[in-house]
């Protein structure tokens, strides 16, 4: 799925291009979080992995056969921001030194194979190993869903970015069919390879995942014949931190998405509203009570230009959906609080516990 | 792309192209593609201008033409794709040998085509006559942050090593009679792919230990600072230039 030069506009390769830099800073700062000073040369090594990986041939038949893309796998093994990261690099490397993928593209290939597999296979993995009972086998389990969900996900990103900054008119719904199909077949693939890899991980050192951790089974001591818990001891095993940067980021990126490159999208009703003018499904359609607020239509009225008022438009809903949607999720944890009084009292940081966890030699 | 391919890139010479400072050179090829994409895909002249730039880098470069052209096969792939775009594309469609082809598939396949093959070749033409070495340098001149450098020079540095760790392990399973066919062998594969995994994370904070043993407290020390003089900075700008004219032309025109 790497994308050449010339596939897509100059805008939208621009844009596209913050929103991979902003990704890959905060990961940056996450990776620190997640490794501290040892994230170069870990990071580094699991990189050079997911690039020898990614030329191990899976055959599947006749003579055909797949690779890993490794991004759910990253994501899995060394967490999500040290995963967008390596991957990252990777696509770097590909991109300057063997011309895989174009130079300005390189925005479009981050966002869309290191940013949204990445986060998609995370979100859907930790998702499914709160849900399903805390054992290892439902960590592979998880691992299958969170990459079969991962490629086609890229591959919806993929549409949408061509959507907006194709230079071809290619119908988008043929675009989406043929990428989605084909990388339906990719994800089961990847995801049968995936979830193999990390089970076969998770048998030899269960402490390397990532996505395992806190999954151990806490220590017990037979003491005089009764089985007790270890004292205190017991790190603490994610621990409360600021998600102020990620957020930050988001706003920033759906606002420029918003405002900006909405003054770029297509000033003609979306394929829906076409359909139904066409058809003449709307003549009966009654307007709907919020016709006449201010934002009906996505415009903001008293404003003539259209591109301008449908990108303002598109600045303020993003500001009231996260208003709304802080104000829900404060309740929500406001009223969760008084249960647990302790995890109000960590501050949210890096303390030093959270770090030496890993593995028993880092602390030289 | 076997194990070892970091140094067959690379093409050893004492070209006034060689010579340059790898920053130069990056910028300038960054800004170059970033023109090229810009062009218009009706001004079909421009695109050959382009490439004739390039081959005059080449030239320069003392770079053969059959070394650039064995390195762009990569593009393959999408060529598949471009060739498939008058066949789906939409709008005023015209008849050539018999086929119906969309007129604006015919230029979107063009553009896809022009546009990524100059790419592909400025790029093969970048790695072609900088070190690996360099162009990590070259990153860091150019602000890339400092960590993010670091971890793509382990990843160059150890690259080789973790292949032919999985070169070996390969002839290892296929020494006891291994042979992958078909979907039942993903298991075995997999579980190398684990071992392999693990033995790189185990390697990785090894290296860290041998660092911190050494000094490192985050932050690698440069040893060689390149700069480029004002003259040095015109020479490599030369080819983003001789673009920028032909892509004003292209939009005037």
């Amino acid at each position: 799925m790497h994308v050449p030069d010339g596939f897509i506009d100059a805008p939208v390769s621009v844009a596209t291009g913050a929103v991979a830099a902003a990704a890959v800073a905060v990961s940056l700062r996450g990776a620190r979080r997640e490794l501290d000073e040892r994230t170069a040369p870990l990071a580094g090594l699991v990189a050079a992995f997911i690039f020898a990986v990614q030329m191990l041939n899976f055959p599947v038949a006749a003579g055909t056969s797949g690779h890993l893309l490794g991004g759910a796998l990253a994501a899995i093994l060394v967490g999500p921001f040290t995963g967008v990261l390596c991957v990252s690099v990777v696509l770097l490397m590909q991109g300057i030194l063997f011309a895989d993928g174009g130079l300005t593209a390189l925005g479009v290939n981050i966002t869309n194979m290191a940013v949204v597999t990445t986060v998609v296979a995370y979100a859907v993995f930790r998702g499914l190993v709160k849900l399903l009972p805390r054992k290892r086998r439902s960590i592979t389990v998880s691992a299958f869903a969170a990459a079969v969900i991962s490629v086609p996900a890229a591959a919806v990103a993929f549409t949408l970015i061509y959507w907006i900054g194709g230079t071809t008119d290619v119908p988008i719904g043929q675009v989406f069919t043929a990428m989605v199909g084909v990388h339906l077949l990719i994800g089961i693939g990847e995801a049968t390879i995936t979830a193999l890899t990390v089970g076969a991980v998770i048998a030899v050192r269960p402490d390397l995942v990532y996505g395992a951790r806190g999954l151990t089974a806490p220590l017990k001591l037979r003491v005089n014949g009764e089985l007790v818990d270890t004292p205190a001891a017991e790190p603490v095993p994610v621990a409360a931190r600021s998600h102020r940067g990620v957020w930050l980021v988001g706003l920033a990126a759906s606002l420029v998405l918003a405002g900006f490159v909405s003054f770029y999208a297509s000033a003609n009703p979306d394929g829906l509203e076409k359909v139904a003018a066409d058809k003449g499904i709307d003549a009966k359609a009654e307007d709907h009570a919020a016709a006449d607020s201010p934002l009906a239509d996505y415009g903001v009225e008293g404003l003539d230009n259209a591109r301008m008022s449908g990108g303002l438009a598109g600045v303020i809903g993003v500001g009231v959906t996260v208003v709304a949607g802080t104000g829900i999720f404060w309740t929500v944890r406001r009223r969760r609080t008084p249960e647990t009084p302790s995890s109000g009292a960590s501050p949210s940081g890096t303390s030093p516990s959270e770090t030496s966890s890993v593995a028993p030699g880092n602390s030289a | 792309m076997g194990a070892g391919h970091a140094h067959r890139l690379y093409r050893h010479g004492h070209s006034p192209v060689h010579g340059l400072p790898p920053h130069t050179k990056l910028a300038a090829v960054f800004a170059f593609v970033l023109i090229v994409v810009s062009t218009p895909r009706e001004a079909m002249w421009a695109f050959g201008l382009y490439a004739l730039l390039l081959a005059a880098v080449a030239y320069a470069a003392r770079v053969p033409a059959g070394f650039v052209l064995k390195r762009l096969l990569i593009e393959v792939p999408f060529v598949a794709f471009a060739v498939l775009m008058p066949f789906v594309a939409r709008g005023e469609r015209v008849d050539v040998l018999g086929l119906s082809l969309s007129v604006n598939g015919l230029w979107g396949a063009w553009n896809v085509l022009a546009k990524g093959t100059l790419g592909v070749a400025a790029s093969v033409l970048l790695a072609s006559t900088t070190e690996l070495r360099e162009l990590l340098l070259g990153l860091q001149r150019l602000k890339l942050p400092p960590l993010l450098v670091q971890i793509a020079s382990f990843m160059i540095r150890y690259g080789d090593v973790i292949a032919d760790e999985m070169r070996r392990m390969r002839i290892a399973r296929e020494s006891r009679g291994f042979e992958a066919r078909g979907v039942r062998s993903w298991g075995v594969l997999a579980k190398s792919a684990g071992a392999l995994f693990i033995r790189s994370y185990e390697r990785g904070e090894r290296v860290h230990l041998a660092m911190v043993s050494r000094g490192y407290a985050g932050s690698m020390p440069v040893i060689d600072d390149v700069t480029a003089s004002r003259a040095q900075w015109t020479y490599a700008f030369a080819l983003p230039f001789a673009a920028l004219v032909v892509c004003l032309l292209g939009w005037t025109l």
